[in-house]
């Protein structure tokens, strides 16, 4: 039996995922570290979501399984039997993990602040005004201490993010997963999402970025992955992979974002 | 060519690089003159002036029809209609809510039942459910829980409950489909965002996708709710005592039928407009965070350093 410090955040063996006859994960296998960065990045549609969001369970997989914090995704192993989790279960699972969306998914109905305590209250049972204490402390680390009483529809796209960060920090969770979350931003509002993340990644957050920020990667992930068709390509350092890259595949996708 | 020199000719008082057969700015604006409208004015005037003066000739006693507004059996059967139309549509809601998040079930069991509930009490006229309740004593002579409680059904069945069961369960299937369709308007983005911050299926209706779905269903259930003020007067054939049935009462003792007709009718008019303006009230609570605040704190939250 190993320590919890010992065990990898994330072990993914041999995952796969079909939607309907598209085979969108073909075999992935990787284990990530705790306090790692890894940066995800590949051809549009080559499974960088879909793998993201097997991690957190938002997809069900077909074959391998997957391991977070030391725990199986989705499964409680009996004997020989794997036996699938209830709603609840899963629910209870992706506390460990948070995530970050492309489309930032703010609830339109709540407040910046409201987004933000709406899961230690509703979900965590946490007292409200602790909750409200600790999501000024988040605002205020991501810059938006003065935006608390605003809508998601009266911030801008990167402020949204921001939030969005917020929220899945509130649940003090053990594993951020970003699904390219500068990808839906005007270019001017890109670094100060980037920002947020570079400091959450000093912070020894384990970190999971689909990205198709190479500069971003370069200067923070410890290991970049490269996917194509449902398959991992190429890991390595960023410098490796990112610079000197042993795959064919991999120099053709970096040469056509760089141009 | 002739431009320019027009150009030089006025130079001062035009803006930089327009040229003078552009600036126009100076000219006086006539509005667009409406005079169909002043014409259909006078017209609709005229029909009205006629109408009223028919009425007030014709054979209706007035007095009447203000002595009957606040008769006891008139106020008791405006107390009934209210009454009845908050019961059934609770009721209605609370199903229609109930059978839409089990038709969107996973569960293939509550899904076919649901629709099955739909598919009858949409499919059957309202008067029909409501015969069937009021008669149900003639299928089941009995009712209860075997054990624990048990009655004559013709004691259970009165008027009030079985109108209340068939405008309510009526009433669900329909507010089912419009349930149906909120749920569906909200992105699937949301109830994503929710589950993952570990909310379960419940949760994530309750307090992520109803509410926004709100702003969707709304307007439709408040429409509901005008028709079922008006809906409870099918319930005379039962003998409810809501205020059509009891201005009936009332004229076949005195036949003052207009007049009775018409203090009814005045009633439903008032108790229409004010659900109505609860209604506005209602959309505007439930379309918050829609940008409907915008240009109020658009400049509060004009862009700032990261
Ligand atoms: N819910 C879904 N239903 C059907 N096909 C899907 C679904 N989600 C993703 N796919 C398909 O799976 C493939 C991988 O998608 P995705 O993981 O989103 O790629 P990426 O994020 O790398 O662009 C794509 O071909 C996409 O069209
Ligand atoms: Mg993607």
């Amino acid at each position: 039996m190993q320590g919890a410090a010992a065990t990898p955040m994330v072990v993914a063996v041999d995952v796969h995922k079909h939607f309907g006859p598209l085979h969108a994960l073909q075999g992935v296998s990787l284990e990530i570290p705790r306090g790692e960065v890894l940066c995800i990045i590949g051809p549009s549609g080559s499974g960088k979501s879909t793998f993201l969001r097997c991690i957190n369970q938002l997809e069900r997989i077909d074959a391998g399984a997957i391991w977070v914090d030391g725990e199986l995704a989705g499964f409680r192993r009996d004997g020989d039997a794997l036996y699938e989790l209830t709603d609840a279960e899963v629910a209870r699972q992706r506390l460990a993990s948070g995530m970050v969306f492309q489309r930032f998914n703010l609830f339109a109905h709540m407040t910046a602040l409201e987004n933000i305590i709406e899961g230690p209250v509703t979900v965590q049972k946490r007292a409200k005004k602790e909750a409200s204490a600790e999501a000024l402390a988040l605002l205020e680390r991501v810059g938006l201490a003065d935006k608390r009483n605003a809508y998601p529809s009266e911030l801008s796209g990167g402020q949204q993010q921001r939030i969005a960060i917020a929220r899945a920090l509130a649940m003090k969770p053990k594993l951020m997963l970003f699904d390219e979350p500068t990808s839906a931003l005007d270019p001017e509002l890109v670094g100060e999402v980037l920002a947020v993340m570079r400091h959450l990644a000093t912070t020894g957050m384990t970190m999971i970025v689909v990205t198709h920020e190479l500069g971003f990667a370069r200067e923070v992930a410890n290991r970049v992955v490269f996917m194509d068709r449902g398959r991992i390509v190429e890991v390595g350092p960023p410098r490796e992979v990112l610079v000197d890259p042993r795959e064919q595949r991999t120099r053709d996708f970096i040469a056509a974002v760089l141009s | 060519m002739d431009r320019t020199v027009v150009n030089t000719s006025a130079a001062e008082a035009k803006p930089v690089g327009v040229t003078s057969a552009y600036s126009i700015a100076h000219l006086r604006h006539v509005p667009r003159r409406h005079y169909g409208r002043w014409v259909a004015a006078a017209l609709i005037l005229l029909a009205f002036a006629a109408v009223a003066k028919a009425f007030a000739e014709g054979q209706i006693a007035w007095p009447v029809v203000a002595q009957f507004f606040t008769a006891p059996a008139i106020l008791s059967g405006l107390a009934n209609t209210i009454l009845m139309t908050v019961c059934a549509m609770v009721l209605g809601i609370a199903l229609g809510v109930l059978f839409a998040i089990m038709v969107m079930s996973p569960n293939p069991v509550l899904k076919n039942v649901a629709v099955f509930y739909i598919w009858f009490f949409r499919g059957t006229p309202l008067l029909l459910q409501l015969l069937l309740w009021f008669n149900l004593a003639l299928v089941f002579p009995r009712l209860g829980i075997p054990g624990l409680f048990e009655a004559r059904t013709v004691d259970v069945m009165t008027p009030f409950v079985a109108t209340l069961l068939g405008l309510g369960i009526n009433q669900g299937a329909y507010t089912a489909e419009v349930v149906r369709g909120g749920i569906l308007s909200v992105d699937v983005g949301q109830t994503e965002a929710a589950k993952a911050i570990g909310m379960t299926r419940l949760t994530t209706l309750r307090r992520i996708v109803l509410p926004q779905a709100m702003r969707v269903i709304i307007p439709p259930v408040g429409n509901e709710v005008i028709s079922m003020v008006k809906l409870t007067s099918v319930a005379s054939v039962i003998q409810y005592a809501e205020i059509l049935r009891n201005a009936q009462t009332i004229y076949y003792a005195n036949a003052r039928v207009i007049e009775l007709l018409i203090v009814a009718a005045i009633w439903y008019l008032v108790v229409v407009t004010i659900l109505s303006i609860g209604q506005h009230y209602l959309e505007r609570y439930f379309s918050r965070g829609r940008g409907d605040r915008r240009p109020a704190r658009a400049a509060a939250a004009a862009p700032e350093a990261a």
